[in-house]
């Protein structure tokens, strides 16, 4: 356990040490702001607006995730930096837990600095504190959720490009593809389909209606991507 | 400190290392050569727990490799091949991850990232990122990086790749003083590094330990045939029927074309002649009234050795 705290640290100074913490910081907030007001009308954003806003976090993180998670592990194999890591008195699954945090408080970063938006609206108006409460709540499981995949097809290759692309992938049709193909399927497939897209559940805790299921589907696939992680670091020992 | 017991490891089809056994005592530097591939990474990536062997055991400071990892990466400090480095970081925050993540109590962690920046020589690059330094540099950020927790076994594998002749001698003096107090196993295909450095060479090839023993050991081992040297001002036609008629001598063979009427020629005789043969040499050349103007023994390198063991295993 006590090498999980170098790590993290070396992992999280690592992304303000170069340029991605503020880019992607940057861009996430422009993007967010200019797509909400650009779809919603300029400043008149109320309780209705803030589902889209939530909505919209939803969907930025498909592709923001992956631009995060695609260095953790992609990088120390490219370097050559993994045999050094893996040498120190470190467990397989103390560097993946480590890596796995250090890139969900830089997503947290981004998810929360986003406050001052629904609190302006809760200063206009009125404004019920379940569904913002939800919302974030919503944002940074499925931000988890999808970091744990990202940070797994990172292990799975030493190329970046190729884990942001795979990331990328599994995390449109797992949330978008399956909404998308639920439409045209049997009606007895359809619950399953939803139960199993990314986003649905996402949708649920963030009308404010935090279901325990939803919370509990999150953490599953969270832990299952994370234990595949540990795998994939681990298949070296294969051969 | 370390025992290996018939370690093999394979990959796929290929067997990297076959049915190595060895020991390393405290205080000795053991020098691992052999030409490319021929399993010297893969022993120490087993002795380092990064990869796992198939069969047979390694131990390290009485620890089991398979068994207990934490234990026997805690006693090692590795430097991999090339160096890798975090290159985002400068030197000083690389140590301090490396000094935390090796468990340096912090109240000495300070004292110990400037004692081994001195000791590296590393003052002059101490806030500069890792990736703009040169190879040489970058080298011995590796091997402080080895250091930090003063561990009981160092295994280095090839530490003075890339480095300039000044730093190569550098690396090798630091290695020598280290290996006095610790078990020090180092890779290297480059065989004066041995001479230089190790107490005790193994020779490697093929996955299979074909020869151990100190340089001098290994030297005689293969000294099958004694060789002299020798350059004289004689005619060219009579050298070669003379010095053939020297007892002992099995061939006789030019081996620099004449310059100033003298041409050198390289002798080979069974070695037990190998005392008297200069002597003998001397004299023919004396009775014939020719010059000499060189005549030494040949000394049977590491590198003849090494050529003649790893050329006739394969």
């Amino acid at each position: 356990m006590e090498s999980v705290i170098p790590i993290f640290k070396k992992e999280f100074r690592g992304y303000f040490q170069s340029p991605i913490a503020y880019i992607f910081i940057t861009v996430f907030m422009v993007l967010l702001h200019g797509l909400l007001f650009w779809a919603t009308g300029f400043l008149v954003i109320g309780q209705a607006e803030l589902r889209e806003f939530f909505g919209l976090i939803s969907i930025m993180l498909i592709f923001f995730v992956p631009a995060i998670s695609m260095r953790l592990w992609s990088e120390e194999m490219k370097l050559g930096t993994m045999e050094l890591l893996m040498t120190f008195p470190v467990r397989d699954w103390e560097a993946v837990v480590a890596k796995f945090l250090a890139a969900l408080a830089m997503i947290a970063i981004a998810i929360l600095l986003t406050i001052p938006l629904p609190i302006s609206v809760g200063i206009a108006g009125k404004l019920d504190p379940g569904p913002v409460i939800g919302g974030y709540l919503g944002a940074l499981l499925l931000g988890a959720a999808y970091l744990a995949i990202g940070a797994w097809t990172s292990s799975t290759t030493s190329n970046q490009i190729v884990s942001f692309i795979l990331a990328l992938l599994i995390l449109l049709v797992g949330s978008l593809g399956l909404d998308w193909i639920r439409q045209f399927s049997p009606s007895w497939i359809a619950p399953w389909l939803s139960y199993l897209s990314l986003r649905e559940h996402f949708d649920n805790i963030a009308r404010g209606v935090v279901d325990i299921r939803d919370i509990v589907y999150y953490l599953s696939v969270t832990g299952f991507f994370l234990y595949l992680n540990v795998r994939a670091v681990e298949s070296r020992k294969w051969t | 400190m370390i025992e290996v017991r018939n370690l093999r490891k394979t990959f796929g089809p290929t067997v990297a290392v076959d049915d190595v056994s060895f020991d390393v005592t405290k205080g000795e530097v053991l020098g691992f050569l052999g030409p490319n591939g021929a399993g010297k990474t893969t022993t120490m990536r087993v002795l380092t727990c990064y990869l796992p062997a198939d069969s047979g055991s390694a131990k390290v400071a009485g620890y089991d490799t398979a068994d207990h990892p934490i234990e026997v990466r805690r006693r090692i400090g590795y430097l991999p091949e090339s160096a890798p480095l975090y290159l985002d970081m400068d030197v000083t925050e690389y140590l301090s991850f490396v000094a935390e993540i090796r468990g340096v109590p912090p109240p000495s962690r300070r004292a110990r990232i400037r004692d081994m920046i001195e000791l590296c020589n590393l003052g002059s690059v101490q806030r500069r990122p890792v990736g703009e330094l040169s190879k040489g540099f970058r080298q011995r950020v590796g091997l402080a990086q080895t250091l930090m927790h003063d561990p009981d076994v160092l295994i280095l594998d090839e530490p003075t790749t890339g480095l300039d002749p000044n730093q190569i001698v550098q690396i090798r003096e630091l290695i020598k003083q280290i290996g006095r107090e610790k078990t020090v196993i180092l890779s290297t295909h480059i065989l004066q590094e041995v001479e230089a450095t190790c107490t005790r060479v193994q020779i490697i090839n093929d996955g299979r330990l074909i020869a151990q023993g100190t340089v001098d050991e290994l030297t005689h081992l293969a000294t099958g045939d004694a060789r002299v040297v020798v350059r004289v001002k004689a005619p060219p036609a009579a050298v070669e029927p003379k010095m053939s008629a020297v007892p002992g001598v099995k061939s006789i063979r030019q081996i620099q074309a004449p310059a100033d009427s003298a041409a050198r020629y390289e002798l080979v005789a069974s070695s037990s002649e190998e005392d008297a043969l200069e002597e003998a040499v001397f004299r023919t050349a004396v009775e014939n009234g020719w010059v000499v103007t060189e005549l030494r023994r040949e000394a049977q390198s590491l590198e003849q050795v090494f050529q003649r063991l790893t050329r006739g295993e394969a």
